[in-house]
């Protein structure tokens, strides 16, 4: 079975954005990238699918510019045994994106394709449904597990109100949550491994899809600074100021 | 933040993208299996011998191993090695990377000298975690005056016997077999040679020793040879030739030992910094204060020139032309600025410096060691000087 996962380079986890003066984007300039760690996740479901003896093959795809090669050869190194770049320029919208993964979806066929819930730079959560819906293919968001028997996939979901399990029928899409696993770390014969690793780029063009854009941004601007707190004399004046002052008890 | 561990390394147009990648991965690794119990293996003199395979796994025993014994060599470089170093030292218990990492000095001599046989017996069981080697050079009698050694080895049939004793050695009560420098000819260097001594062998013993200024992460001991019988086989390099064994083992020690001290120091800037943005006397910032700046600025200054320093004598290493006279007034460079770094680290902390718990108390306390072990910076100038043929 092929296992296809999707992975994002965005900024690191760690760091702390920040908006360009202009108020036109975030300021990206000499931020720390890194894989976005929902598709980590993905790359470790997919690689440990492969361990136990379900896939065949793990195929990392990212939708960028060139310096996404750097999250592909992450993935390589976690264990994913080839690359596909699709590269595009500046901003790519997720409906864009689903288009171009649901065009290597054709040309690679997998059985499963395994995307993050959402990433951690737009935080949309659109691209793995969307893909669902281009590629006529059932979806299991959110997973917190995941197991292939025969020709299904049941997938544990989390929502709000607990766990839900769905069973697709394979081809089908699932996206990550935080609880499906904790992925490992890459050693270091492995890092050099993936240097070696088979990396093919296309370009939109190459997959018959139209790179175009239906959002404007605006502006971006930093959330309102936290006002400073104040220290009350005791439980009775909280009380009051709860009541009174902020009032949300009553 | 700016002066923080990782924007206080300057740039370097050398690393490529599987350096980096080699740090995150390795970051990632230290940050899960040894940081959240770095300080309590510290305070407990002990480190759980679990980690030594999974510290393989990750591939950091193997790095610039041969393949063959289960290492990682082909495409390694200086850069790999220095991103080990480095983020080892940002650990800030050097305990932890003397301990874990102290096949570097104990395995080489078998690696490049060693018989086949020799190399095929050690290093797989050691580089996958399994086993343990430690390098037995310093005696009680003496470390720096390395041609005075007194322990013997004493020719039998096909087996050396082997009496005397070793101190201060770093996992020597772990190891299984240790790298010891042996007198098997007459007096001085040329009389020096290299064998490898299983620690089960009938006749040797070892004690502990648990009272040390730093480190204490890391056993140490004193190995005592009573009549210890050892095959022939296990001589490392030809007899008699061991001085030179020793001494190509050291170069790479000693930018290892380069490389972790200055990034101790950057340990001991980033507390600092972060320390004296936070904490106010006398209605400011202490960063504020011209004097805490101007301390600041100056660990900054001394870890740019050690930084470049460092990259200088790993470039001309990478070349092929290194200086040892270059490499030996690099380890200075390093310890002094360590020395620096710690000092004023300490004194910006003030009171709660003093207090036990914090990377850069445990910094102050190894400093010592990383001046004095390895080659003291006396020797280092002494060898200095006579490498610039003064
Ligand atoms: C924690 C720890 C771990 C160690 N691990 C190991 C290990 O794994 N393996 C190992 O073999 N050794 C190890 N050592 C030993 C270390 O290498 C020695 O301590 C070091 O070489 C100095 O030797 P010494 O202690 O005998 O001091 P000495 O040689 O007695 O020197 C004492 C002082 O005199 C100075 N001095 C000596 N000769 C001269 C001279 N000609 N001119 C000017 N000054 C001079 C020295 O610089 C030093 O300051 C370790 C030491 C420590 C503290
Ligand atoms: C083991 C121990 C025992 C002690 N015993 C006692 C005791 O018995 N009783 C007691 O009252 N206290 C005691 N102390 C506290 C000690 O007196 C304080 O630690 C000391 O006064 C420094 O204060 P601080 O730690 O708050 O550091 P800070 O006042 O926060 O100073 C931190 C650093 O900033 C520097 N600094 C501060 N202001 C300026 C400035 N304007 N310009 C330039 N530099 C500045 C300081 O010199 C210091 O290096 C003890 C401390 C220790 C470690």
């Amino acid at each position: 079975m092929k296992v296809l996962v999707a992975v994002k380079r965005v900024v690191d986890y760690n760091v702390k954005v920040r908006a360009k003066a202009d108020g036109t984007d975030v300021d990206l300039n000499n931020v720390k990238m890194s894989i976005n760690p929902f598709c980590e996740i993905a790359v470790e479901e997919a690689v440990r699918l492969k361990e136990a003896g379900v896939a065949t093959e793990v195929i990392a795809v990212s939708v960028g510019e060139k310096s996404c090669q750097e999250q592909i050869r992450t993935a390589l190194a976690l264990g994913a045994d080839r690359g596909i770049q699709v590269e595009t320029d500046g901003k790519v919208e997720p409906l864009v994106i689903a288009k171009l993964l649901k065009a290597v979806v054709d040309k690679e066929q997998p059985q499963l394709v395994i995307l993050g819930k959402q990433s951690i730079d737009g935080d949309n959560n659109q691209t793995g449904q969307m893909l669902g819906a281009l590629a006529n293919m059932g979806q299991g968001t959110f997973a917190s597990e995941i197991a292939v028997e025969g020709d299904k996939v049941n997938v544990i979901r989390e929502i709000d109100g607990g766990l839900q399990t769905v069973s697709l029928s394979l081809p089908a899409i699932v996206t990550t949550d935080l609880r499906l696993n904790e992925p490992r770390y890459a050693s270091l014969p492995n890092i050099m491994k993936a240097k070696k690793k088979q990396l093919d780029v296309y370009t939109p063009d190459d997959l018959g899809v139209a790179v175009t854009s239906h959002i404007t941004q605006i502006k971006v601007e930093a959330p309102a600074e936290r006002k400073a707190g104040i220290t009350v004399k005791d439980v009775e004046e909280l009380v009051d100021k709860l009541k009174n002052e902020a009032k949300i008890i009553s | 933040m700016s002066l923080d561990f990782d924007s206080a390394r300057m740039a370097n147009p050398n690393l490529r993208e599987e350096h980096h990648e080699w740090r995150r991965q390795l970051r990632k690794f230290i940050d899960t299996e040894i940081m959240p119990y770095a300080e309590d293996w510290d305070e407990a003199c002990h480190i759980p011998i679990e980690l030594w395979p999974k510290a393989a796994a990750v591939g950091l025993l193997g790095l610039g191993y041969p393949e063959e014994f289960g290492g990682v060599r082909e495409g390694i470089d200086s850069w790999h090695m220095w991103i080990a170093n480095e983020e080892l030292a940002r650990i800030g218990v050097g305990g932890i990377p003397a301990s874990l990492m102290v096949h570097g000095i104990g395995l080489p001599p078998v690696i490049n000298w060693g018989s086949q046989a020799l190399k095929e017996m050690v290093a797989p069981p050691v580089l996958s975690g399994a086993k343990h080697i430690a390098l037995g050079i310093t005696e009680p009698g003496g470390g720096s005056d390395v041609a005075q050694l007194a322990t013997t080895a004493v020719r039998d049939g096909d087996h050396y016997i082997v009496n005397g004793s070793k101190t201060y050695i770093t996992g020597g009560m772990r190891a299984n077999w240790v790298s010891t420098a042996v007198r098997t000819g007459g007096e001085g260097a040329k009389g020096v040679s290299m064998l490898l001594i299983p620690t089960d062998a009938e006749g040797f013993s070892r004690t502990q020793l648990d009272k040390k200024q730093g480190w204490w992460a890391s056993d140490t001991a004193t190995l005592y040879f009573d009549n210890v019988r050892v095959p022939v086989e296990n001589l490392i390099g030809e007899e008699n030739q061991g001085f030179l064994v020793i001494m190509t083992n050291f170069n790479g020690e000693r930018m290892g030992m380069a490389v972790s001290m200055e990034a101790s120091g950057r340990v001991c800037l980033e507390e600092a910094a972060e320390w004296a943005r936070e904490r106010k006397t006398f209605g400011k910032r202490l960063a504020d204060h011209q004097v805490i700046r101007h301390k600041i600025v100056q660990m900054k200054q001394k870890l740019n020139a050690t930084q470049a320093y460092i990259r200088m004598c790993f470039e001309s290493l990478e070349a092929g032309n290194a200086n040892p006279g270059d490499i030996a007034l690099l380890k200075v460079q390093a310890s002094e600025t360590m020395e620096f770094c710690a000092r004023e680290a300490m004194q910006i902390l003030g009171g709660i410096g003093y207090m036990r718990g914090s990377r850069v108390e445990r910094i102050y306390r190894e400093v010592r060691v990383n001046a004095i072990g390895g080659g003291s910076e006396e020797i280092m100038r002494d060898l200095a000087a006579r490498q610039y043929g003064l």
